[in-house]
């Protein structure tokens, strides 16, 4: 118990809450876009699974990092592009078609690695690390938050581009009428199918590279079902910060301390069952929701497909 | 349908359907079957992609789930807890609640019958210690779903979010419970205490199907009836079809939402029990089958109508169970059932899709 606080235990919990939050920074804020345009996407969990899936594949064949992050994308984005082809273009149930998807592409993946690795179950390297300069010498906070794969500072950033995107761009301005009153939007001359599909492919495109994350960095190995329920935990980032991108990162910030206790207690030593721990999460989501339940508000048009004309 | 049509055409098509109400049943099987087809062709495509022969597997699977005679009797016996995910799945999506918990109410209401049936049939009659156990899992699974009945009844919370927090949750409290609080100390595997046979749920006749499977069409039957028939029902329906013209008709919205909600986990919790209590006789640590997830695809196929659910169910069924031998057998994770399901889903609302604009496009 004595070196629960050491600052070797503080820095290794805190350095695996950020790498643990990534994946779900990029799921939330991937979902978030998708929210904000009126799509709830469900499918999100079988997005990420099959750029976990995609992206560790790259990497793997090519050796590259970021191969694997942009195969990771692209496959996000392959999921994304059915999804917004049955729900946005012809306005199928998106949660039937969400659901769907999830199952799907978590049985491809599991049916394809069997195939593939179930005998040699293949390791990527550590990912390389990009340390900044002065801030990573701080002492627990400088390991913990500056030693990371550039990936990461990324998609830090990409909370800074998306509130601009939201505040200050026209497009911002698109996607929150195509969530709120696509109708007015269409009025305005704007397209509100091409709206949501850029919300739906972006998302595919975030979700897929935060599974490649999760896959290439985080684990260094595909495993089938190995995002589990990362992608709902993203939906539920989303709906609890109610269309602010910092929100995302706190509340990613937040599971991630979760899940990097679940490792970091064991190596400690402190004898729980990953089970008691593994409940935390899922735990803080559901006291968030009894706390804040009746102020996450969301888009009036979020789940109802738009057809031109329709009352 | 349009009225138009000239005479001789009718008489034509008079032959394959008789009457109108034929004929809608006729389009309706047409609708569902052909892209059924479809859809276990474009699987196969995805097999021989692999390298498996697809018909080599379809009919190892249709032999070992549907024709061979303990295939059938497992099968049979598979059907029970799906029913009653099925007709608990219907209630909630009737009623316009997205209850995507199913699969944590199954869970904690199995590990529930694991622990009370060894008990209570230590001391008393085994037909009621079955009976009391399969209550308490009711009871158990109703509880799990309280509280996102309560954020979605008076807070508005989308329960879509909240059913699957607590579906993971209770996945892992039922390991919990499992490994810490119901374990039987006398096997080396962490599983709680085993119903002995002869105190389970009775066999059917002389074969090995349990007779959970009469509880289940029970159930789904009822459910299809109380929806369809009752003023219960419709009140339901008009909740899910429309919630502010429910509130605006006076209808208690908050409290039939409660109702749903302890309908649909009960139903749920129901399928937990007779797994256990009628085939599992105990829990294993990281036991989790997921049928839940698997379920609501089929509810969808079945368009919420109860006795179209009891077909898909029944093709789930014999999916997995001849999926399971021929992964045994032929190599193939069972895995692959989960594609051919989506796949089936999928192709299925593209052709409802289609068959709809047909319509729309005639009347136009």
């Amino acid at each position: 118990m004595s070196d629960l606080f050491s600052e070797l235990f503080l820095g290794a919990l805190l350095f695996g809450a950020m790498t643990a939050a990534v994946p779900l920074l990029l799921a939330g804020l991937g979902e978030q876009i998708s929210e904000k345009a009126g799509v709830l996407n469900i499918g999100i969990e079988g997005m990420m699974i099959f750029g976990a899936y995609t992206g560790f594949v790259g990497a793997y064949y090519s050796g590259s990092l970021w191969f694997g992050f942009l195969t990771g994308a692209l496959g996000g984005a392959v999921v994304a592009s059915i999804m917004v082809l049955l729900c946005v273009r012809i306005g199928l149930n998106q949660i039937v078609i969400g659901i769907g998807l999830t199952l799907g592409f978590d049985g491809l993946t599991a049916l394809l690695h069997h195939f593939q690795f179930s005998r040699t179950y293949p390791r990527l390297a550590a990912a390389e690390i990009t340390a900044i300069p002065l801030l990573s010498d701080i002492p627990v906070i400088g390991p913990a938050f500056f030693r990371h794969h550039l990936l990461v500072y990324l998609a830090v950033l990409l909370v800074g581009v998306m509130v601009y995107v939201y505040r200050r761009t026209q497009l911002g301005l698109n996607l929150q009428a195509a969530g709120d009153k696509p109708a007015a939007l269409d009025v305005a001359g704007v397209d509100v199918v091409r709206t949501r599909t850029v919300a739906v492919l972006s998302t595919g495109v975030l979700a897929g590279l935060g599974g490649a994350y999760l896959a290439d960095v985080g684990a260094g190995i595909f495993v089938p079902f190995i995002t589990n329920g990362a992608g709902f935990l993203g939906i539920v980032l989303a709906m609890l910060a109610r269309g602010r991108p910092l929100w995302v990162l706190l509340g990613a910030l937040v599971f991630g301390l979760c899940l990097s206790l679940t490792t970091a207690l064991q190596v400690a030593g402190i004898n729980i069952p990953t089970d008691v721990i593994q409940m935390i999460p899922f735990l803080a989501v559901m006291a968030m929701l009894v706390i804040f339940g009746r102020r996450s508000q969301l888009p009036a048009a979020l789940g109802i497909p738009y057809v031109r004309g329709a009352r | 349908m349009s009225v138009d049509t000239a005479p001789v055409e009718m008489t034509e098509r008079s032959i394959v359907a008789r009457s109108p109400g034929m004929r809608k049943v006729v389009h309706r099987l047409v609708l569902t079957v052909g892209p059924v087809l479809a859809a276990l062709a474009l699987a196969g495509l995805l097999l021989l992609a692999l390298g498996v022969d697809p018909l080599a597997y379809y009919g190892y699977v249709i032999n070992r789930g549907l024709l061979s005679p303990s295939g059938i009797q497992q099968t049979l016996t598979r059907m029970a807890p799906l029913l009653f995910l099925a007709s608990g799945l219907i209630v909630a999506f009737r009623a316009g609640i997205w209850n995507l918990g199913a699969d944590g109410q199954f869970l904690l209401a199995a590990v529930t019958a694991a622990a009370a049936g060894p008990y209570f049939a230590a001391i008393m009659p085994a037909w009621l210690a079955v009976v009391l156990a399969f209550l308490m899992s009711v009871l158990v699974a109703m509880a799990w779903s309280f509280v996102p009945a309560l954020l979605r009844a008076y807070q508005g919370v989308n329960e879509i979010i909240t059913t699957l927090m607590m579906t993971f949750l209770g996945t892992s409290l039922a390991n919990v419970l499992v490994k810490l609080v119901f374990l039987d100390p006398g096997t080396t595997v962490p599983q709680t205490r085993t119903l002995p046979v002869e105190d389970r749920l009775p066999r059917l006749f002389d074969t090995t199907i349990s007779s959970g499977l009469v509880l289940g069409l029970i159930a789904i039957v009822a459910v299809h009836l109380v929806m369809t028939r009752t003023s219960f029902g419709l009140r339901l329906r008009i909740v899910g079809a429309n919630p502010r013209a429910a509130v605006h008709s006076g209808l208690a919205v908050p409290r039939l939402t409660l109702a749903v909600f302890a309908l649909s986990a009960g139903l749920a919790g129901a399928a937990g029990a007779v797994d256990i209590l009628g085939v599992q006789g105990n829990v294993r640590a990281d036991w989790n089958p997921a049928y839940g997830f698997a379920v609501i695809p089929m509810v969808f196929l079945a368009r919420f109508n109860g006795f179209a659910a009891i077909a898909f169910v029944l093709l789930l069924s014999v999916l997995s169970i001849g999926g399971e031998s021929a992964a045994r057998r032929l190599g193939v994770p069972n895995h692959f059932t989960l594609v051919l399901v989506a796949i089936v889903l999928i192709v299925l609302a593209i052709a409802e899709y289609i068959d709809h604009r047909f319509i729309q496009s005639r009347k136009a």
